[in-house]
């Protein structure tokens, strides 16, 4: 049976892993590729890179260290951060990234969403929508949750994936950072509404949490991060404790 | 020494990386002399059908790798659309396949998948042997892959089945006719499995 997948996300920046990460057997604290090393080994079904550096030297950076992961591990893994054209995915993709992961690019400009799928297929776009409640309606925000847009977060889930995406990343930025669970309602709500998979993102803080977005919130996979860089659920025992509830699990 | 070719589709480099881990020969054929003192061959492809059977065809590399498939007999395996271009034709497009395994590639039945993100078929998986061969020494009977397709072979013969695995119904995910062989999960993305069955292969 198709599985559901857990997903580590790491935050880059200048190639260099930016939150505190708490791992004994790691010898450098900072070196994503040996974090995405002990993720792959443990039991993680895929893995995010989030690059949030802001130089001018950051295409290049990423792509070298893109370069450096796909040699390192082999299960499939997603690269983003201020990705915004057709040619950066390009490079992205050919040093060996599996999918991109666009979010403020693809509220500025939707087409791109249709040019990456007519380009690399679908399979390789994901779109990462980060969505707040507002006085009872869910909007889309941008710049890590800071900015309101006008989109409304089930009408723009709705056309990214009639524009071709592969995959929808929903983080809610209202659970992100609580550690009180996932958002189950709107996940199961845009889950249900769509053909396309959808990562549920933010407020994971116990195994429980992962068991009710798998259920409740309908999700395909699940993503977190410090939770995991913290070693406050290790991968294999979030994983045999899913498999014990009868959730459908790689272990 | 093991030619995967390099036909300008698919994540060739994902081959050469474990196999410069494993410790075995492997190299990249992108010309007919590259394929010089092949032992073995893998065929990787992602994307359409046709896309991919057109670029092997346009590479000038098809008529020496039917040669050492055909006639010299060397192993070779076809993974993912690569493995859906040894059958005779695919749903997905209109050219002939290479015709190296007696099957058809045909599309999932949507309305068969109650999943609710019907296609494709993308994520872990179970494969479950079917019948014993080498290519599948010290796998249990049941292990996961990575997958992502749309389509699958569907064999003439359930003899050239060697694993199968279930998304709507039960298709054939590991095929075998004599020295060639067939994959449609991604071993390069499927971890310690994975990087077992490409092994294994090698060691063939």
């Amino acid at each position: 049976m198709l599985t559901k997948r857990i997903i580590p996300c790491l935050d880059i920046k200048d190639g260099r892993t930016v939150k505190g990460v708490n791992f004994v057997q790691l010898r450098d604290a900072g070196d994503p590729v040996e974090l995405a090393k002990i993720y792959s080994d443990e039991g993680a079904d895929e893995l995010v890179f989030l690059d949030i550096t802001a130089t001018v030297d950051k295409r290049k950076t990423l792509a070298e260290l893109v370069t450096k992961i796909a040699k390192a591990i082999n299960i499939p893994f997603t690269v983003g951060g201020g990705i915004s054209t057709v040619e950066d995915v390009k490079v992205l993709l050919n040093a060996g990234a599996d999918k991109i992961s666009i979010n403020s690019a693809a509220v500025n400009n939707p087409q791109i969403i249709n040019d990456m799928a007519q380009e690399f297929g679908s399979q390789c776009v994901v779109v990462a929508i980060d969505t707040r409640n507002v006085d009872g309606l869910d909007f889309v925000h941008t710049h890590g949750g800071r900015k309101p847009t006008l989109l409304q977060t089930q009408a723009w889930a709705r056309e990214v994936c009639d524009r071709g995406a592969g995959e929808i990343l929903l983080t809610s930025m209202d659970h992100d950072g609580t550690k009180g669970g996932f958002a189950n309602e709107i996940t199961a709500e845009i889950s249900s509404m769509l053909s396309i998979p959808v990562i549920a993102s933010g407020g994971a803080g116990n195994s429980e949490h992962f068991k009710d977005v798998f259920t409740f919130g309908k999700a395909d996979a699940a993503l977190a991060a410090s939770i995991f860089h913290f070693k406050e659920i290790p991968i294999p025992e979030l994983k045999a404790y899913l498999n014990s509830e009868g959730i459908s699990i790689r272990k | 020494m093991i030619s995967i070719i390099d036909y300008g589709v698919g994540n060739v480099k994902a081959f050469l990386n474990i196999y410069n881990k494993l410790g075995h020969k492997a190299y990249l054929a992108k010309t007919e002399e590259d394929l010089i003192g092949s032992t073995k061959v893998i065929l990787p492809g992602v994307g359409h059908f046709d896309y991919a059977m057109t670029k092997f065809l346009e590479s000038g590399l098809s008529e020496s790798v039917n040669d050492l498939v055909l006639n010299k007999k060397i192993p070779a395996l076809g993974i993912c659309v690569g493995m859906q271009m040894l059958a005779r034709k695919s749903e997905e497009g209109s050219m002939p396949g290479l015709g190296w395994m007696e099957a058809d590639v045909v599309r999932f039945d949507i309305d068969k998948i109650d999943f609710r993100p019907h296609l494709p078929h993308m994520g872990w998986n179970d494969v479950d042997i079917v019948k014993n061969d080498k290519i599948l020494d010290g796998f249990p009977k049941q292990s996961k892959f990575y997958f992502l397709h749309s389509y699958f072979m569907a064999c003439d013969k359930a003899s050239d089945v060697i694993a199968t695995s279930e998304y709507g119904t039960t298709f054939s995910c590991i095929v075998n006719h004599e020295n060639i062989y067939g994959i449609q999960c991604h071993p390069e993305k499927s971890h310690g499995f994975g990087i077992k069955f490409l092994d294994n292969f090698a060691k063939l």
